[in-house]
């Protein structure tokens, strides 16, 4: 009932040189596409950072779009290919979150195709009305909007993170040319480094989000996330090697962690 | 002539007169009004935009043509320093090279073009709609009031006199009072110091040739057609259908030379592109009807181009695009389906006939129809094909001193060729002009900018009705009243149309009245309007970034005109976003960057000397360096030019006026060991080697030692290293085997000196003669085409014959690349009784010998350098025949091809220039930016690019200095605002964002490791802000902040 009068709120990011000249295309050709989207100009694709393709969705976004020129088009000359390796990152980190990465959009548009980006941007609006609302993963469980907004809250902290910007951003040269010992890396072996980055560092945003509400102990963390407590306790002692979270106290046996941030928060209270 | 000018003391305008308003005018014109010179440029059209704008995709690149070239229109049109005059046609010219006076007739328009807004209302109810679409090659319709294309510059409509009735609808419709019956003719006196002829070709009308069937046959159609077929803009928007039934074809043809190398209509040269664009539509029809087949019938493939022959083989077994080679004899139609029956005959003689949906004719380049009379009243001469004559060893002059010419009006040519000839004759034209520069440019002058400091946003905002364009879908008055709740906003009103001139005015005394420090403007698109907004806040002393736009028209009234209500609702979200943005705008620097006024040239060959000579006519002082004791370069090992010009007087001249030149440093024998700076301010260190005997080692600096060093400033680098013949190693062919086996320019060299080799007294003096061609070209290890050789080899066999008519000369080759008007050439070679064997590609003829007193050895290469030869022969299969043949020769003669030098990957370090697969350097962009590279200030000319023959070095090396005089004529540069800043703290000095930058612009400072964002060559694009680790990288103008600002306001 629900879906039927939903209209997805969405976010284009669009180049200036091809997509976003495509799209007054559609306009000067006079046609019609759904009303749902809202453009932003940037000079290029990729100036879009991946938590500009998340930050939406925090902000009550459905779908986002992110359209460039077509490959070897970039106006400046690369920009495009980096968007496109970022999107399949940011791809990534949805799919390991559960949430619907058909929600994000990546595609090109050149100057002369308005008509292109009229029929993109309605088949896109249809298919986040497919998906449904933010939160209403079609093909994943249920999630309640709180609990969608939690999962983007942890992928913008992965896309965030040092680890997962270097290997984005390593990621063209790594695979167009030779690593340090001139040996060639296969995709496979990039995108497995990558899976293992997105779920390491899912943990632990997802324990310094927990930490930053306030004192939480490994069990209670471990029921939070549904992991096992030793994966939690593990993570734990390294974010807190690195000062990203402090012993806070230990209740009875327990010992309870928290983020420097909430303490942060609280002094200045 | 440059000097005997200066020195008569006569007066020089500082302006030049461009006529036609194509790729190749356009690029002359921009060239010109940004090294000084004001520019008039007459086009015939409405618009600007030529050919180039109708094209859908451009080779080798399958580049979007209207994406790169739509910069540049929008430039042309808003130059300060240009002057766009359409409609007009030049009636006569008086005067001479420095002080000419033009009359130009301009053709009524019937709208006033400074009224016009382009907001279309008028074409939109025009009764008349089945006028001819010249602009979809006559394949749609359109009304009598109409732009060219959409994105037409200028956007204004004309009124086409001949289909309208002359209702009055459109003057009623019409809200800016644009539309003016009563227009006439008028006439225009204009004075230049010079002029260039820029008018491009037509395309051959395949009516002529009856056997196709073009006229007759609904499915056969001209490639130009096809292109507009293809293209997303076009009558179909961009699916391949076919006209007699709206069908996707099957199968398609492509019928190759339609109008080119056909002597029985008169055009005997080949028109150099067909092959190309034939495949890339090919390819293009592939890629938008997935399934369909298609065949390109040709002669021979002239895929001679940087990077061409990558591309065929690309289209061959990436996408299947069959070529089939014949000449096809004629088209007939199928009785009922409307499919096309193709007869040819196969190369082994075979008639074949083969069933198709769609017929593409590849028409050929034919001079514009008016080109006689044009050049008739700027009397100057036409060759016997109908183009501008010109010499190859001043390719872009015409017969009339100060009248030069660029483009497809020189003679058939591809886009990156005639985007290199028209900074060629912005050169050309500069070195002539020089002492007017800058004596009718015009300047503006801003009041001084306001402070804004601690004032707070105060935004306003402008909304636009457009007519009826936005205000019939939007309801305007209400964006206003909610603009005027949003945060920061002092002010708001609703206009007609907000960019009239009025409106400026009106803004800016708002601006005044309500102390605004932020203007937003709800209208069109920024991508066309945002530059003159920019303009009016800045007259008004408001910094040009303090400004922000809504396009509530192209993106939101045109594309929901059955929703007001929510386009109402996403217009006033969009007015809320540049709000949001505005707030937070800051005003931003455009730089200053102070350019030191000279060149450094690498190499002193014919480019390198080319290009000094020009940029020092221009009157900035050059350095130009060669590795060699001497100047001249590969052009010493050349003698004659296919037409007949010697090649040594004319460098001996050349290197003497170099050498003598007062603006030139020459340092020969001499190397760059380094480089450092950025466009404007280059430091270099040179060193003299004192060893003279011009073996330089490919390891820069090792051969350095007791040399002199110095340190230049320059503002620009052109590198002119040029390339080497590739000499066959291993006794292949029996290369430096066997004395009767030798290069093409060893041979030429024997021929200059009046005699054959001296081998040929030793060896069977009255045997044929017989030339290979493809040594070292389009092979495993080099897959490219060497471009010259094909021309070389029928020079000298022409020169040959002429010598000793009775001599049997064969030329074994794969395809014969005498493009352009080099094909005349080809067929006279056939006419002295050359013989042409072609052999396949993958059969490569066979050079072998025996040895003297033992006639049953067979050597083939695997000799020592001493062993004792006897006759040689060649074996090669003749692919007409079908046979081996043996033929005895008296010499051999290899057509080796160029291959790059192998110091070129130390200067590219040093310059930190890409270079391609192949070893050649690799400019910025392969249609549109052919000498410069993407490293602002650094250009690229002659061999070290990619080979081409003397002409095309010429017209290069002019290109090169062209280019390289835009910055040095300006003194300063203004970079723009909007560029990356890095904040020192966040910086881990991780090198990524040196990584993705393609501009060269961060680098790492040395002391703290941290990256420095070089503000000169920073584009703006964002890129390593988007890349950056630690969130250390800001691009400004779009801050992380601006951006979250506007998602906040579209989305909550």
């Amino acid at each position: 009932m629900i879906r039927a009068a939903f209209e997805p709120s969405i976010v284009g990011f669009l180049c200036n040189w091809c997509s976003y000249a495509g799209a007054d295309l559609a306009g000067t050709s006079r046609l019609s596409y759904p009303t749902n989207l809202r453009v932003i100009r940037v000079m290029c694709s990729g100036r879009v950072d991946p938590e500009l393709m998340l930050e939406p969705f925090l902000r009550g976004a459905d779908g986002v779009m992110v359209l460039g020129c077509h490959p070897a088009d970039c106006h400046y000359l690369s920009g495009n290919y980096q968007a496109e390796q970022r999107v399949h990152c940011v791809w990534m980190v949805l799919e390991h979150l559960g949430i619907d990465k058909g929600r994000l959009c990546l595609d090109w548009v050149s100057a002369a195709e308005g008509a292109r980006f009229a029929e993109l941007v309605a088949e896109f609006v249809s298919q986040v009305k497919r998906i449904g609302p933010a939160g209403h993963e079609e093909s994943r469980e249920e999630l309640s909007r709180q609990d969608f907004i939690w999962r983007v809250r942890v992928g913008m902290r992965v896309t965030g993170t040092e680890k997962f910007r270097w290997l984005v951003g390593r990621q063209k040269a790594l695979l167009d040319d030779k690593n340090v010992y001139e040996e060639q890396l296969s995709g496979e072996r990039l995108r497995d480094l990558m899976r293992t980055v997105i779920a390491e560092e899912s943990i632990r945003a997802a324990i310094e989000l927990l930490t930053e509400a306030g004192p939480m102990s490994v069990k209670d963390m471990a029921e939070a996330l549904k992991l096992p407590a030793r994966t939690v306790l593990e993570h734990t002692a390294y974010l807190k090697r690195y000062g990203f979270v402090e012993l806070h106290d230990i209740l009875g046996r327990t010992p309870r962690y928290v983020s420097p941030r909430y303490t942060q928060a609280k002094d200045e209270i | 002539m440059v000097q005997a000018e200066k020195g008569s003391g006569r007066k020089t305008v500082g302006a030049v007169l461009v006529i036609g308003g194509g790729i190749g005018g356009m690029q002359a014109a921009l060239d010109l009004a940004d090294s000084g010179f004001f520019v008039y440029m007459a086009e015939k059209k409405s618009a600007i935009g030529g050919v180039m704008a109708q094209l859908d995709k451009t080779f080798p690149t399958n580049d979007c043509s209207m994406c790169i070239m739509a910069p540049k229109l929008v430039e042309c049109g808003r130059h300060l320093n240009i002057e766009v005059i359409t409609n007009s046609e030049v009636a006569s010219v008086k005067g001479s090279a420095g002080d000419f006076t033009v009359r130009l007739v301009r053709r009524p328009r019937y709208v006033d073009q400074e009224k016009c807004t382009g907001c279309g209302v008028c074409a939109l109810h025009c009764p008349v709609g089945a006028a001819r679409d010249q602009f979809n090659a006559d394949l749609g319709c359109r009304p009598s009031i109409y732009i060219e294309y959409p994105q037409a510059v200028p956007l204004a409509y004309i009124i086409d006199r001949e289909t309208c009735v002359g209702c009055g609808l459109c003057e009623t419709l019409c809200l800016a009072q644009a539309v003016k019956y009563d227009d006439e003719a008028w006439e225009r006196e204009i004075e230049v110091g010079a002029i260039i002829v820029a008018t491009g070709f037509d395309a051959y009308d395949p009516s002529e040739r009856k056997e196709y069937g073009y006229g007759r046959f609904p499915n056969v159609v001209t490639s130009m057609e096809f292109e507009r077929i293809l293209s997303a803009s076009g009558p179909y928007e961009g699916r391949v259908l076919r006209p007699s039934d709206g069908d996707i074809p099957r199968k398609i043809a492509f019928i190759q030379c339609v109008g080119s190398r056909d002597r029985a209509i008169g055009n005997g040269y080949c028109s150099s592109v067909c092959c190309m664009y034939a495949t890339k539509e090919a390819v293009i029809a592939k890629e938008h009807a997935p399934g369909v087949e298609t065949t390109v019938f040709f002669m021979d493939m002239r895929s001679y181009g940087k990077g061409f022959e990558a591309y065929i083989e690309r289209a061959r077994h990436e996408y299947g695009v069959r070529f089939v080679r014949t000449r096809v004899g004629e088209v007939v139609e199928a009785l009922d389906t409307g499919n096309l029956i193709l007869s040819y005959e196969t190369e082994g003689g075979a008639i074949e006939k083969e069933e198709f949906d769609l017929v593409v004719l590849s028409v050929g380049l034919r001079p514009p129809t008016d080109g006689a009379r044009l050049a008739e009243s700027l009397a100057i001469a036409l060759d016997t094909h109908g183009f501008l004559e010109t010499r190859s060893l001043d390719p872009l002059a015409t017969t009339r001193p100060g009248i030069f010419v660029c483009g497809a009006m020189q003679g058939p040519k591809d886009i990156p060729e005639t985007v290199t000839q028209a900074s060629g004759v912005a050169s050309s034209t500069g070195a002539i002009l020089e002492g007017a520069r800058g004596s009718l440019t015009r300047r503006k002058i801003y009041p001084e900018e306001k402070d804004i400091r601690g004032i707070g946003p105060k935004i306003g905002v402008f909304v636009c009705h457009c007519g009826i364009n936005i205000g019939g879908v939007v309801d305007v008055p209400s964006v206003v009243e909610y603009a005027k709740t949003l945060p920061n906003v002092v002010y708001a009103e609703e206009n007609l149309y907000t960019c009239s001139q009025d409106t400026q005015k009106r803004i800016q005394e708002k601006i005044e009245e309500h102390g605004l420090t932020r203007v937003v403007v709800a209208s069109c698109t920024p991508r066309t309007h945002e530059p003159l907004f920019q303009e009016t806040c800045r007259e008004a002393g408001l910094n040009y970034y303090l400004f922000q736009m809504a396009n509530i028209r192209d993106q939101c009234s045109w594309v929901h005109m059955r929703k007001p209500i929510e386009a109402t609702e996403k217009a006033k979200d969009l007015v809320k976003a540049a709000c949001a943005k505005a707030a937070l705008l800051e005003p931003l620097e455009r730089i200053p960057i102070e350019v030191k006024q000279s060149a450094l040239v690498i190499g002193g060959g014919l480019a390198g000397m080319t290009t000094a000579l020009d940029i020092a006519n221009q009157g900035f002082r050059v350095h130009l360096v060669e590795t060699a004791p001497e100047l001249g370069g590969h052009l010493r090992r050349l003698h004659f030019t296919l037409c007949g010009d010697d090649i040594q007087t004319y460098l001996g001249d050349l290197a003497r006026r170099v050498m003598s030149h007062p603006s030139i440093d020459v340092y020969l024998g001499s190397q760059m060991t380094d480089v450092t700076g950025y466009v404007g301010n280059f430091k270099s260190r040179i060193i003299e080697c004192n060893k003279t005997n011009g073996e330089v080692n490919s390891e820069i600096g090792s051969e350095i030692e007791q040399g002199v060093e110095v340190e230049i400033e320059h503002g620009v680098v052109v590198v002119a290293t040029g390339a080497k013949e590739y000499a066959p190693s291993d006794g292949k062919f029996l290369y430096h085997r066997h004395p009767a086996v030798v290069t093409q320019s060893e041979f030429e060299e024997a021929l200059a000196s009046g005699g054959f080799p001296t081998f040929i007294e030793r060896q069977d003096q009255d045997g044929p003669i017989v030339m290979i061609q493809c040594v070292g070209s389009r092979d495993e290890e080099r897959g490219y085409c060497s471009r010259v050789c094909c021309s070389e080899a029928v020079k000298n066999a022409i020169r040959l014959k002429r010598m000793d008519p009775k001599r049997d000369v064969f030329i074994l080759y794969r395809d014969v690349r005498t493009y352009g008007t080099r094909e005349i050439y080809f067929e006279e070679a056939r006419d002295l009784g050359v013989v042409f064997i072609r052999y396949p590609d993958d059969e490569v003829p066979i050079v072998c010998s025996s040895i003297v007193g033992n006639p049953e050895t067979r050597c083939e290469g695997n000799v020592g350098k001493n062993y004792d030869p006897g006759p040689v022969t060649v074996e090669v299969t003749d692919t007409l025949l079908g046979e081996k043949l043996a033929i005895p020769a008296a010499l051999i003669v290899l057509s080796t091809g160029i291959v790059p030098d192998e110091r070129n990957k130390a200067i590219a370090q040093m310059l930190k220039v890409p270079l391609d697969e192949n070893g050649f350097f690799l400019e910025a962009h392969m249609k549109l930016r052919p000498v410069d590279f993407a490293t602002e200030g650094v250009f690229v000319a002659g061999l070290a690019h990619s080979p081409k023959t003397i002409d095309e070095t010429i017209a290069q090396a002019h290109a090169a200095a062209g280019r390289a005089c835009t910055i040095l004529a300006a003194g300063t540069i203004m970079a723009d605002g909007i560029k990356s800043e890095v904040t020192k703290t966040k910086c881990a000095g991780c090198g990524l964002c040196v990584e993705v930058c393609q501009y060269s612009a961060v680098e790492l400072d040395d002391k703290d490791n941290i990256a420095v964002v070089n503000t000169a060559l920073c584009k703006g694009c964002g890129l390593c802000a988007a890349t950056c680790r630690c969130g250390a990288i800001t691009l400004k103008g779009f801050t992380e902040e601006e951006i979250l600002a506007e998602v906040d306001a579209l989305i909550c």
